[in-house]
């Protein structure tokens, strides 16, 4: 029978949900689980629709050896949750401008701006992994996929947290821990997911054909062991009720604290920078053809990058209880990762050399180009923004703020699209893109998008900094908070629209995508520049 | 590894692998990425010598500058404690109204009165001090509890029907619902006369009865109100909860009364005083 396990674990789990929704405790658990209970159904009532019972034929297709269902719905599930997540960060954007928009309860900006975090690191970004390191992994390995249907296990299983994550937010269950906002049980699902993601993965890499193991994939596997082992930890609580939506974290006070800036910024660092990277190692030499600049860096940046990385986090809890001798480490951690960051730097756009005139005549290769540009300039910030003395100025402004979106647009929003734009054709069987220029017109709506928003925040947080410090000759202080959140408007008036040009991008790229999906080829004229062939060296 | 694949572009040798058609190059790392690397490492070095770092079994090294967060706040508000020159003691040794009297102390409370208002005050009065509608205004020389400083301390300190505490300043004003709708028509018609609002001529005149019998005993005979018992002056342009007829109308029926919390606890003598001699002179003080 088609589908059949799938039929009967997802009819159990539905079982299940009805069940917690009678005996909850509390009224937000009862409606989370109605709404898992729902959400569940529907997939039911969508497979049995589907199944069918004629002997099991494996399904084959003879244009790929490799597994590909997952990928192209991972594709897929990157756009839909991007635009879902640019969408809500413009909303928030404008609910800080224009306070009125706040729609109490359910879309305030308590509930929405971790929508809105979860939506675009773990729902765009997480989807955006979980499909290019398939994509990567059987390539370099020369390997199917191991494990059968559970890849895509791992695909809707992570569907599934992003759903329970968003829908518990709106209904105001939090655990209140940044980025890791989602209760114990949503903890529970995705560790199970999470789990099944690396014997995926490590299956596929235990029986490559290569002799050796690519690089891409040494940072995908650091990324998705590091996770596993930030996530399992920072979320360790005791629920107040198996049928409620309340636990309590092992941790409290200080070491509550330092857990938890433990996890945030390795999320930062082992989801953002490291399982970007992988993409990177991937990505760039196949869409310049060119050779990775340099073996020896990728081995010395990677060790020292994820050695470093973990011990930083401190650096989120200056001028606070926690004692100075973990605030010392956590800067100087910060500092000696500034080179091991830059390494990739080094690796991503050296690997152009040769081959820089391709800049102008491929809009996909200069998305990447941006991306990596982006990733230098905010890997340099980070490590500046840890030394102390400059974070007594910037730390709760909305310098931070800023910092995060030239990471997060800059690196991992447009690593992600040349990656989607580069395998959708593939994955598809298509010759080439929809239209190319598309792709020239979402490189310069994210690129003004993410230049007007870094600026601005930059400004306002400074100016923000300034305002907090300033005292007069008596050491009165000057401004009042609520004079300094005055002067903000006008900032997050252009940040709102610094966000919307970045979300105008991606809505041209879902055409563009659609469109070569759909198989369509737009006429127009060839991007101009003279394109010389490759020169050998002197 | 087979080191004998050259890359045609470059002439680089690359590591002789090849995945899915990438290969990398055998290049050395870039020299001047090594040496920065070693330069964050020394730096560190220096740092973690130089600062508490190491944590020991029950402490944590201390580092040979001997700094300390703490000691470095303590510095800093010792200093600005310094800076405020002995002024601090003579506000709380000193009585609001002989504070008015030394213009340099009284420079100083307004200052600090400033800077306590913006953290304290202007959630509800407004960063001007404006007010709003229900949270009145400080600029002006209209004062429900009186104005002068000794009296916008005590109100301060103590709040407006504030439960917390004993002395809060409390008055409430009757609900006058047992009145004919018509007489509180008229009546309202008459109080907005008073200021020579838009009012209905007959009708004010009919209310002026219904103010002697109901109104007069707390506002007054001419609506001049009673600052003792926190009963608003009728007679100007200023109006806590609006000024037309059907607003005072409203508050005839069924009054809103305004809670102000006791800031006397909370914030100590000095600061109370601070506030008073700066909402003092804000223009309307008597």
């Amino acid at each position: 029978m088609r589908h059949g396990t799938a039929i009967a674990g997802i009819g159990v789990m539905t079982f299940l949900a009805l069940i917690a929704a009678a005996f909850a405790r509390d009224a937000q658990f009862a409606a989370h689980m109605w709404v898992l209970f729902f959400v569940l159904l529907g997939s039911a009532v969508v497979l049995l629709r589907n199944t069918s019972f004629s002997p099991a034929v494996p399904a084959v297709d003879e244009r790929s050896d490799y597994m590909d269902g997952p990928i192209r719905y991972g594709s897929i599930a990157t756009l839909f949750w991007g635009i879902a997540g640019f969408l809500v960060g413009v909303v928030v954007a404008l609910q800080l401008a224009f306070p009125d928009l706040n729609v109490e309860p359910w879309l305030s900006f308590g509930r929405l701006r971790p929508v809105h975090t979860s939506a675009v690191v773990f729902a765009f970004g997480g989807n955006a992994l979980i499909a290019t390191s398939f994509y990567v992994v059987q390539r370099t390995c020369r390997a199917r996929l191991f494990g059968g249907d559970l890849a895509w296990f791992v695909f809707w299983g992570y569907q599934l947290f992003i759903v329970m994550a968003a829908t518990g937010y709106l209904l105001g269950i939090t655990q209140s821990r940044e980025y890791a906002e989602p209760e114990w049980y949503v903890d529970l699902w995705l560790t199970v997911v999470w789990v099944a993601y690396l014997v995926v993965f490590l299956g596929t890499i235990f029986k490559r054909k290569e002799p050796h193991i690519y690089v891409a994939n040494w940072f995908y596997l650091s990324f998705i062991v590091t996770i596993a082992m930030l996530h399992v930890v920072n979320n360790l609580a005791i629920p107040v009720s198996v049928f409620g939506s309340k636990s309590y974290s092992a941790f409290a006070g200080v070491q509550d604290a330092l857990t938890q800036w433990w996890y945030g910024h390795n999320a930062v660092g082992f989801f953002l920078t490291a399982g970007f990277l992988g993409m990177m190692y991937y990505f760039v030499p196949k869409q310049v053809n060119r050779p990775v600049y340099s073996y020896r860096l990728s081995i010395i940046h990677f060790w020292a990058l994820i050695f470093l990385y973990i011990w930083a986090g401190p650096h989120h809890l200056h001028y606070t209880a926690l004692p100075d001798w973990a605030q010392t480490l956590g800067m100087v951690f910060s500092i000696m990762l500034w080179m091991p960051s830059w390494g990739g730097m080094i690796n991503g756009l050296m690997t152009l050399s040769g081959a820089w005139d391709k800049l102008r005549t491929d809009p996909v290769l200069r998305l990447m180009v941006l991306a990596i540009a982006f990733y230098g300039m905010s890997t340099f910030e980070g490590p500046m923004m840890s030394i102390k003395a400059v974070n007594s100025l910037s730390h709760y402004t909305d310098w931070t703020i800023g910092h995060v979106h030239s990471g997060a647009l800059g690196w991992v929003g447009m690593i992600s699209f040349a990656a989607v734009y580069y395998m959708v054709p593939k994955l598809w069987y298509r010759e080439r893109l929809y239209s190319l220029r598309l792709v020239t017109w979402h490189f310069w709506l994210a690129t003004l998008g993410i230049v007007v928003y870094a600026a601005v925040m930059w400004v306002s947080g400074i100016q923000q900094g300034l305002m907090w410090r300033e005292y007069d000759d008596q050491g009165f202080l000057v401004y009042s908070f609520a004079e300094s959140v005055a002067a903000m408007f006008p900032y997050y008036v252009v940040r709102a629209m610094g966000g919307a040009l970045y979300l105008a991008g991606a809505l041209v790229m879902v055409w563009n995508i659609t469109m070569t999906i759909l198989g369509r080829q737009r006429e127009e004229a060839p991007i101009g520049g003279a394109v010389p062939a490759l020169q050998p060296a002197e | 590894m087979s080191k004998d694949h050259i890359d045609e572009v470059t002439g680089i040798e690359t590591t002789g692998h090849e995945w899915d058609g990438i290969r990398e190059l055998n290049n050395p790392l870039p020299r001047w990425w090594v040496w920065t690397f070693y330069a964050t490492i020394v730096w560190s070095i220096g740092y973690v010598i130089a600062y508490p770092a190491w944590p020991l079994i029950s402490t944590a090294t201390t580092g040979v500058l001997g700094y300390s967060s703490r000691q470095d706040v303590r510095a800093e508000l010792d200093a600005a404690e310094a800076a405020k020159g002995g002024y601090v003691e003579a506000v709380s040794g000193k009585d609001v109204a002989d504070i008015l009297a030394d213009e340099q102390l009284r420079l100083f409370a307004v200052s600090a009165g400033a800077a306590a208002f913006k953290v304290n005050c202007v959630q509800c009065h407004g960063s001007g001090a404006q007010g709003s509608a229900g949270y009145p205004n400080l600029n002006d020389d209209e004062w429900l509890w009186g104005g002068s400083v000794e009296q916008i301390r005590l109100t301060i300190a103590h709040g407006i029907r504030f439960a917390g505490d004993d002395e809060t300043r409390f008055s409430e004003m009757p609900a006058f619902d047992y009145l004919e709708a018509s007489q509180i028509t008229d009546a309202a018609n008459y109080v907005v006369s008073l200021s020579g609002g838009a009012a209905d001529g007959a009708a004010a005149e009919r209310g002026q009865t219904v103010y002697a019998e109901n109104c007069a005993a707390c506002h007054g005979d001419g609506g001049k109100g009673m600052a003792d018992l926190g009963a608003p002056d009728l007679t100007d342009a200023i109006w806590l909860y609006g000024s037309t007829v059907a607003d005072i109308a409203s508050q005839m029926r069924a009054p809103k009364h305004g809670v102000m919390p006791a800031w006397g606890e909370r914030l100590g003598d000095v600061t109370v005083k601070e506030l008073a001699v700066y909402v003092h002179s804000l223009g309307g003080g008597e």
